[in-house]
C-alpha cells in the first residue's frame, strides 16, 4: 500500500512539474471555464439581476466542459514517444499509476475551481462561499466522481484515433448523475434559506457515487491497459 | 543442456538464466505477425535479431517485454512465465524501444530520477548522475530533452532501461540516431552486460554493426523463423543467401 501511494504520489508530481512550466492544460481549461462563464452572465444577467437559480447549473456545466477538455489531455504526454509502454513495464501496480493522473487532474480542477466560484458566486450574485464546508465539500466530490471516470476513459481512448470525439460522448451519460447531484445539492445552498439538509442528502449521493466509480476504475484499469 | 534457472528471491527479486520462445504466435486481428516461432536466448549472450520492415522483430520483442501476451505459444524466463514471476519479471526486464520512452518535458536528470523511483530504487538520484556520466551527458543533464538531438536523447533513453540493471535488455535498434563514437560506445557497453551475464536482444537493420556485436543472429521473415548459414561468409552475405529462397513468402515490407 505505501508503495502504491508513493507511485502514485510520484506520477502526480511528475504530471504537475510538467504542467507548472508549460501550464498547458491549466491556462486552457482556466480560460475556456472563465469564458463559459462569462457568456453565461450575458445571457442570463438582465439589468444586474441574474435568472433565478441559474448560478448552480452554470457552475458545473463550467466545471463539467473545462474539465472534459482537461481529461482529453491527460494521458497526451504518455502517448507522445510512448512513455505509457515505460509505465506500464514498471514493476509497479498499474492501479497507482492510474491514482497518480487522477491526482493530477484532481489538482488541476480544484485550481479552476478556485478562480471559476468566486467568479460565478460574483457575476451571478450566488451566495456561493455562505456555507463555505459544504460548497467545497460538494465541490471535491462531484469533482472526484466526474474526474475518476474521465481519466478512465482517457485512459482506455489513449489509442483510439477519434479519442476527442468519444470521451466526451462517452463521459456524459456515465456522469450525467454526479453533475446533476452537484447542481441540486449546489441549488439547495443557493436558496434564500439554505437547505443544508438536502444539500448533505446530495452530498452522500456524490460520496456513493464516487465510491462506486473509484472502485470500478481501480479494478478496470489493469484490464484497459493490458494489450 | 545446462539446468534452467528462475527463481524469485525473499526480496522479491526474479532471476533467469535463459529466455525460451517456445512455438509462439501472435495475431493483430486477423493479422497474423508471428507464426510458431522458438528459439532461446541464454545468459552472457546478445542474439541478433534480423528481417526487413514488418518481419516480426519489433513484435519478438514486445512479446519478451511482457507488453504484449502471445495468441499462441509460450515465452518462459528460466522455464517460468510470466504469470509465475509476476511483478518482479518487470523489474529484470529493460527495454529501449524504437521511440524513446522518456518526457520531452523534463530534463535528462529529472528523467532519470523519475524513472529510478518509479523503479522503487534506491539512491535513484546518484543512480541517475552515474548514469548521466555513462551517457556522457553529465554537462546536458539539466537541459530539457526537446533541446537533445536524437543521439543524445538515445544514450539517455539507453540509461533509462539499464537503470534497474535488468537481466534481461531488449534493444530495438538500438543504433538508431548514433554517431560513430555513440554506437562504439554502445557496442562496448553491450559487450560489458554480456561479459555480466545478461541476456541482450537486439533487432537492427545494420549488418555491419550487427556482425561487430551479436554473438548469434536470428532471421525474421514474414513472421517466420528462417534459418541462417551459422557461419561462412559475412552476416551480410548469409542473410543475401537465405532471401531469395523466402522471397515468396513475402516479408519486405
Amino acid at each position: 500500500m505505501k508503495r502504491f501511494l508513493r507511485v502514485a504520489l510520484l506520477i502526480m508530481r511528475k504530471d504537475l512539474t510538467v504542467e507548472a512550466r508549460s501550464r498547458e492544460l491549466l491556462l486552457t481549461t482556466l480560460f475556456f471555464a472563465v469564458s463559459a462563464v462569462l457568456v453565461f452572465a450575458f445571457g442570463f444577467v438582465r439589468d444586474g439581476r441574474p435568472v433565478e437559480n441559474a448560478a448552480a447549473g452554470i457552475l458545473w456545466i463550467a466545471i463539467a466542459f473545462a474539465g472534459t477538455l482537461a481529461l482529453g489531455r491527460t494521458f497526451e504526454r504518455e502517448r507522445y514517444h510512448d512513455v505509457l509502454h515505460a509505465l506500464l513495464l514498471a514493476p509497479v501496480d498499474r492501479p497507482a499509476i492510474y491514482v497518480g493522473k487522477l491526482l493530477g487532474i484532481l489538482v488541476l480542477l480544484g485550481t479552476v475551481e478556485i478562480v471559476v466560484v468566486p467568479l460565478v458566486a460574483l457575476l451571478f450574485q450566488a451566495p456561493l462561499l455562505r456555507q463555505p464546508l459544504l460548497i467545497v465539500t460538494l465541490l471535491a466530490f462531484g469533482t472526484v466522481g466526474f474526474a475518476a471516470v474521465g481519466t478512465l476513459f482517457a485512459a482506455m481512448l489513449i489509442r483510439a484515433r477519434s479519442r476527442d470525439v468519444l470521451l466526451p460522448v462517452l463521459l456524459y451519460p456515465l456522469t450525467i448523475p454526479v453533475i446533476i447531484a452537484g447542481v441540486r445539492g449546489t441549488a439547495a445552498l443557493l436558496q434564500p434559506e439554505a437547505d443544508i439538509a438536502m444539500a448533505r442528502a446530495w452530498i452522500g449521493m456524490l460520496g456513493f457515487f464516487d465510491v462506486v466509480f473509484i472502485t470500478l476504475s481501480l479494478w478496470t484499469f489493469e484490464p484497459v491497459m493490458t494489450e | 543442456m545446462p539446468r534452467s534457472l528462475a527463481h524469485s528471491t525473499s526480496n522479491g527479486v526474479a532471476d533467469f538464466d535463459r529466455v525460451s520462445f517456445i512455438d509462439v504466435s501472435k495475431y493483430f486481428g486477423r493479422r497474423r505477425a508471428l507464426a510458431h516461432v522458438s528459439f532461446e536466448c541464454e545468459a552472457g549472450e546478445i542474439v541478433g535479431l534480423l528481417g526487413g520492415n514488418g518481419a516480426g522483430k519489433s513484435t519478438v520483442l514486445g512479446l519478451a517485454a511482457t507488453i504484449l501476451q502471445p495468441s499462441s505459444g509460450q515465452v518462459r524466463y528460466g522455464g517460468r512465465s510470466r504469470e509465475d514471476l509476476g511483478l518482479a519479471l518487470n523489474a529484470r526486464i529493460g527495454v529501449l524501444a524504437h521511440e524513446l520512452q522518456l518526457y520531452p518535458e523534463l530534463t535528462a536528470r529529472e528523467n532519470l530520477e523519475f524513472f529510478a523511483s518509479l523503479y522503487g530504487l534506491d539512491q535513484g538520484v546518484d543512480r541517475a548522475a552515474e548514469a548521466l556520466a555513462r551517457a556522457g551527458l553529465m554537462d546536458r543533464g539539466d537541459d530539457f530533452l526537446d533541446g537533445f538531438s536524437r543521439g543524445m536523447r538515445q544514450r539517455v533513453a539507453l540509461e533509462r532501461a539499464l537503470l534497474h540493471e535488468p537481466q534481461l535488455l531488449l534493444l530495438d535498434e538500438p543504433f538508431t540516431g548514433l554517431d560513430e563514437g555513440a554506437s562504439m560506445a554502445l557496442i562496448e557497453r553491450l559487450q560489458a552486460l554480456k561479459t555480466a551475464g545478461r541476456i541482450v536482444i537486439l533487432s537492427t537493420h545494420d549488418f555491419e554493426i550487427a556482425e561487430m556485436v551479436v554473438d548469434r543472429a536470428i532471421l525474421l521473415r514474414a513472421g517466420r523463423l528462417t534459418t541462417m548459414a551459422p557461419e561462412g561468409g559475412s552476416l551480410r552475405d548469409r542473410y543475401r543467401d537465405v532471401t531469395p529462397r523466402v522471397g515468396d513468402a513475402g516479408g519486405s515490407g
